[in-house]
């Protein structure tokens, strides 16, 4: 790991400004970025921890909306009983990320900042078609991921939470690389008055992207058979010493059918 | 260019001026030469580092000891009784042979104590391998772990 100074700011503004100042990094859980320094993948010269501050953590509701604050643990978003209610999926979603030691560490925030490929939660963000709040604005699901390890966020803008819409029926499910934990493809399925969505992550070369092909089939008929026989088009997705683009495919059919099934049930 | 750390380690508070590239594991073993906490794959899929923070389970490597700041951790040292009488879960590794080189045994053994406060004292076979999934016991000893988890949650009642 290389040197780096640390800061510890106990408010948003604090953050931002130390943020702007030191062209650092965040560092919330840690849980990816802790790793990726000890690899020297990220050598940041000055580090902003947002463990101090209070403001992020929390979950609410506001309206139909569970809103949970950036800071708030994998652990804390599967165990609440406000999410466990409005949103099931989220909640078991959050409940099967890496293993119990990382859930009591990794933030929703930083999860959503890193954008890790084959991370869960651009999968619910995009697949229930939620709002990510920053300093600065608020952002749709659908122009926040911008490719692989890539978002919207500014130099200088943090994530500050997170608005999720409760859906009429929702479920994720998960084709767990047995050693890394992380999706080899994950599929998230939500349905409200607005339409449906199919979020994937885990497969595309370009990160999390929703396949509008299911989703038209499903507005049509939202059941498992509907998905049946879709090929998704292996152009986008990874290969890699996992699994083809054309296993990936096949798998986004097979979990979105699944997917589905679980919501419906 | 050192930061400030206080910590509460085994009830104990402990304040230092560290490199901030300090990981959480390294300050429990090498500065507070608590040695019980194991560096087993130090990438976050072992456990052998697993300690509690506020109460909640955490790899102790993949983590800066400085995001840490006036933290309560509990290591495998403080889990003993005032006495030094072994901890429940503890004396069910040693009764139903739940180890074999040992290496893993402190992770498990602090993994399987939170698993319990969650999920009670009444563990089935999934619930405890499910709850270990974050632990690696390379020896693949792990039908009388789960053995010794299922007696040390029964014995932990009241505790």
């Amino acid at each position: 790991m290389y040197a780096f100074e640390f800061h510890r700011p106990k408010s948003v503004s604090e953050a931002a400004a130390l943020l702007a100042k030191s062209k650092g990094k965040l560092i919330a859980g840690g849980q990816s970025l802790v790793g990726a320094m000890k690899l020297r993948l990220a050598s940041p010269e000055n580090l902003v921890d947002l463990g101090g501050v209070a403001e992020l953590r929390g979950i609410k509701r506001e309206g139909n909306a569970i809103v949970i604050g950036a800071g708030t643990r994998h652990a804390e978003v599967a165990a609440s009983k406000d999410v466990q209610s409005s949103i099931p999926a989220l909640a078991a979603l959050a409940g099967g990320i890496g293993d119990r030691q990382v859930r009591n560490m990794g933030t929703i925030g930083g999860s959503l900042a890193n954008n890790d490929p084959a991370a869960d939660y651009p999968a619910a963000v995009l697949g229930l078609g939620a709002t990510i709040r920053t300093n600065k604005r608020t952002i749709a699901a659908d122009d926040f991921f911008k490719g692989m390890y890539e978002t919207a966020l500014a130099p200088d803008e943090l994530i500050t939470a997170v608005s999720f819409p409760a859906p009429k029926k929702a479920a994720y499910i998960k084709f767990r690389n047995p050693a890394s934990r992380f999706a080899l493809v994950g599929v998230f399925v939500s349905q409200d008055a607005s339409g449906v969505r199919v979020a994937v992550t885990g497969a595309g070369s370009a990160g999390v992207f929703r396949a509008t092909a299911l989703e038209q089939a499903l507005a049509k008929n939202f059941s498992p058979d509907a998905v049946k026989g879709i090929k998704v088009d292996t152009a986008k997705l990874n290969t890699d010493l996992h699994a083809t683009a054309e296993y990936r495919a096949h798998l986004i059919t097979v979990l979105a059918g699944r997917a589905v099934a679980k919501a419906s049930s | 260019m050192g930061t400030s750390v206080s910590l509460i380690i085994n009830g104990k508070t402990v304040t230092a001026n560290i490199d901030p590239r300090m990981l959480l594991v390294q300050f429990i073993r090498e500065h507070m030469q608590l040695t019980g906490t194991h560096i087993g794959c130090d990438t976050a899929q072992c456990g052998a580092c697993t300690v509690f923070v506020n109460g909640n389970a955490v790899k102790s490597c993949s983590a800066l000891a400085v995001q840490f700041e006036g933290a309560q951790i509990t290591t495998i040292e403080g889990i003993a009784g005032a006495n030094g009488e072994m901890h429940p879960m503890q004396a069910a590794f040693k009764e139903c042979h739940g180890l074999q080189c040992g290496f893993c045994t402190p992770g498990m053994v602090m993994s399987a104590i939170d698993l319990v406060k969650r999920h009670g004292n009444s563990l089935s076979e999934q619930a405890i391998r499910e709850g270990l999934d974050g632990n690696i016991c390379r020896c693949t000893g792990y039908h009388n772990i789960v053995k010794a988890v299922q007696q040390g949650a029964a014995n932990m009642k009241g505790v």
